[in-house]
């Protein structure tokens, strides 16, 4: 019986994989296909081998240099914003009201950043953050700060991670959320007779019950941040200098400015590799930390 | 559940930030662009519907609202039910400039986590309920009709939230893939800036049109908001 229900699936799961080969996996292929090769426009293509990559990798070169040099500010924003967002979003879901209809009226407010277009929420934070006609930059100037996101560098990076920290708490929020959610009445019952503190029902229950979706959390934050494009292109375009260009952006000026598709497509394949790499990274430490739990349980 | 000291402040001041930032472009809005560049008011002084009035008259700007929205339902019907192993898959020619080119390209990312939500939806249905079924002589087609598809339909709700917010969100890959005639909106609205300098008002009302259908979606699902962002795990 098992076993005719296992073939099936095979079938009901074909279209999935024809969509997936239609849209992905064609597409990278093509990829593949350019990174080894040079061209010199009129769709002629010459063998190049690993050329491409030993320039990415090798940063004595000016691809080399620009590429690291990217994949470094990438690293160090998705470092910053993982370490705001995530105790935040743990904050703000331990803060939802318990019932009642102010419940319904958080989760839509907070979900609501989640339904922007992302270009919008560039749009919306270079408008906020302007000087001259957005409230922040006026207040900041005010105050007597010397805010300008377009000629300062650290101001730029303000800006960008406040946005991306607007965008997305929300996201690990309501994860957070639906885990606490999940936590049986039962098991706060039993801490408020063991006379537990409020830090030890965070940490023996609520942080391990919310384990599984922070791994979520995490895994899709550092995705999502590490391939950002439409914001800070919407609203630094990279700038000032290079002090907000991060690999997509660089990815796309040499692929569509210079049009070197040899070198865009190494660099998409590298990129694409350092993502998988870190979420692989990120998924067997968590899983991990994950896995010694129950056993510990059951020891008691 | 428990919750923590303060949690009343810390939840007014949060959306308080979450929700400025979206007030100050609808503020935007409703100003003339000479209001908008002369002065700093917390509300417009002389509301105007003159950016909205534009929007809606201009075919080239409606029409990208329209675009948007055919590709993205496109899309969610389409991560949905291959997720759901159950249409065949459509087969089409001359994609390019089409809505389905951008809705079959956003499958890209949307069909994995369709299947991903899915998944946790149905494993938690217990394995009993197959089990009865065929005991009681129901064919697989008609099991999977009658009884998962009801047992999960709030998942299939969930996932089609997921499948929307994610394709409705998507600038790049629309942008590449259409020239003119299904520009979406998200692309359209890079029209504003001109030589004459940045239609701000303009900008705004564009920005703000783009806000309210995710915001009715949400307002749809906000009782399997929280469940759906586990992924259906919990």
């Amino acid at each position: 019986m098992e076993k005719t229900v296992n073939q099936r699936a095979w079938f009901l799961v074909l279209p999935v994989f024809l969509i997936v080969a239609f849209s992905a996996i064609l597409p990278l292929m093509t990829v593949v296909n350019y990174s080894v090769q040079d061209t010199f426009g009129n769709n002629q293509f010459f063998w190049n081998g690993v050329g491409w990559f030993k320039e990415l990798l090798d940063p004595h070169t000016d691809l080399g240099e620009r590429f690291l040099a990217s994949v470094g500010r990438n690293l160090l924003f998705s470092a910053i914003i993982l370490a705001i967002e995530v105790p935040l979003g743990i904050v703000v879901a331990l803060s939802m009201p318990r019932q009642g209809w102010q419940v319904a009226a958080c989760l839509v407010i907070l979900a609501l950043p989640l339904l922007i277009p992302w270009n919008v929420v560039g749009t919306i934070w270079q408008i906020f953050g302007r000087p001259d006609i957005g409230l922040l930059g006026y207040v900041l100037n005010r105050i007597g700060f010397n805010y300008n996101y377009v000629a300062n560098d650290l101001d730029a990076w303000f800006t960008v991670i406040i946005m991306d920290v607007w965008h997305w708490t929300s996201l690990v929020a309501l994860l957070c959320y639906a885990g606490l959610k999940s936590i049986p009445d039962a098991y706060y019952q039993a801490a408020q007779i063991d006379g537990a503190s409020r830090w030890a029902v965070f940490k023996a229950i609520q942080l391990p019950k919310m384990n599984r979706v922070l791994l979520i959390a995490v895994l899709l934050r550092f995705m999502d941040s590490f391939m950002i494009y439409t914001e800070p292109f919407v609203v630094t375009g990279g700038g000032p200098g290079n002090s907000t260009t991060f690999v997509s952006i660089e990815l796309v000026k040499i692929a569509l400015g210079q049009f070197d598709l040899g070198k865009a497509a190494a660099l998409s394949l590298v990129y694409n590799l350092i993502i998988l790499i870190v979420c692989w990274i990120f998924y067997t430490v968590m899983t991990n930390a994950g896995a010694d739990r129950p056993a510990k349980e059951s020891v008691k | 559940m428990s919750t923590i000291p303060g949690r009343r402040i810390i939840m007014v001041t949060f959306l308080f930030f979450l929700l400025l930032p979206i007030y100050w472009l609808v503020n935007m809005s409703f100003k003339t662009n000479n209001e908008i560049v002369t002065s700093m008011h917390l509300w417009p002084y002389q509301p105007t519907l003159a950016n909205y009035r534009t929007i809606f008259t201009d075919e080239s700007w409606y029409s990208g609202y329209i675009n948007s929205l055919k590709y993205v339902i496109i899309n969610t019907v389409i991560s949905i039910s291959v997720a759901l192993p159950f249409f065949n898959l459509y087969s089409a020619i001359n994609l390019f400039d089409t809505p389905w080119a951008v809705a079959l390209a956003h499958c890209i990312f949307n069909v994995p986590l369709a299947v991903w939500i899915l998944e946790g939806f149905v494993s938690s249905v217990p394995r009993e309920i197959d089990e009865t079924a065929f005991l009681d002589g129901y064919s697989f087609p008609r099991f999977f009709v009658k009884i998962l598809i009801p047992l999960i339909a709030s998942g299939i709700g969930v996932a089609a939230f997921f499948c929307f917010m994610f394709s409705w969100v998507e600038l790049l890959l629309a942008r590449t893939l259409t020239s003119v005639a299904a520009k979406p909106i998200s692309a359209t609205m890079t029209r504003t800036v001109s030589a004459a300098g940045v239609d701000w008002g303009l900008l705004a009302a564009a920005g703000v049109l783009t806000i309210i259908p995710g915001a009715l979606v949400i307002w749809f699902v906000r009782n399997y908001i929280a469940r759906g962002f586990a992924l259906g795990r919990v």
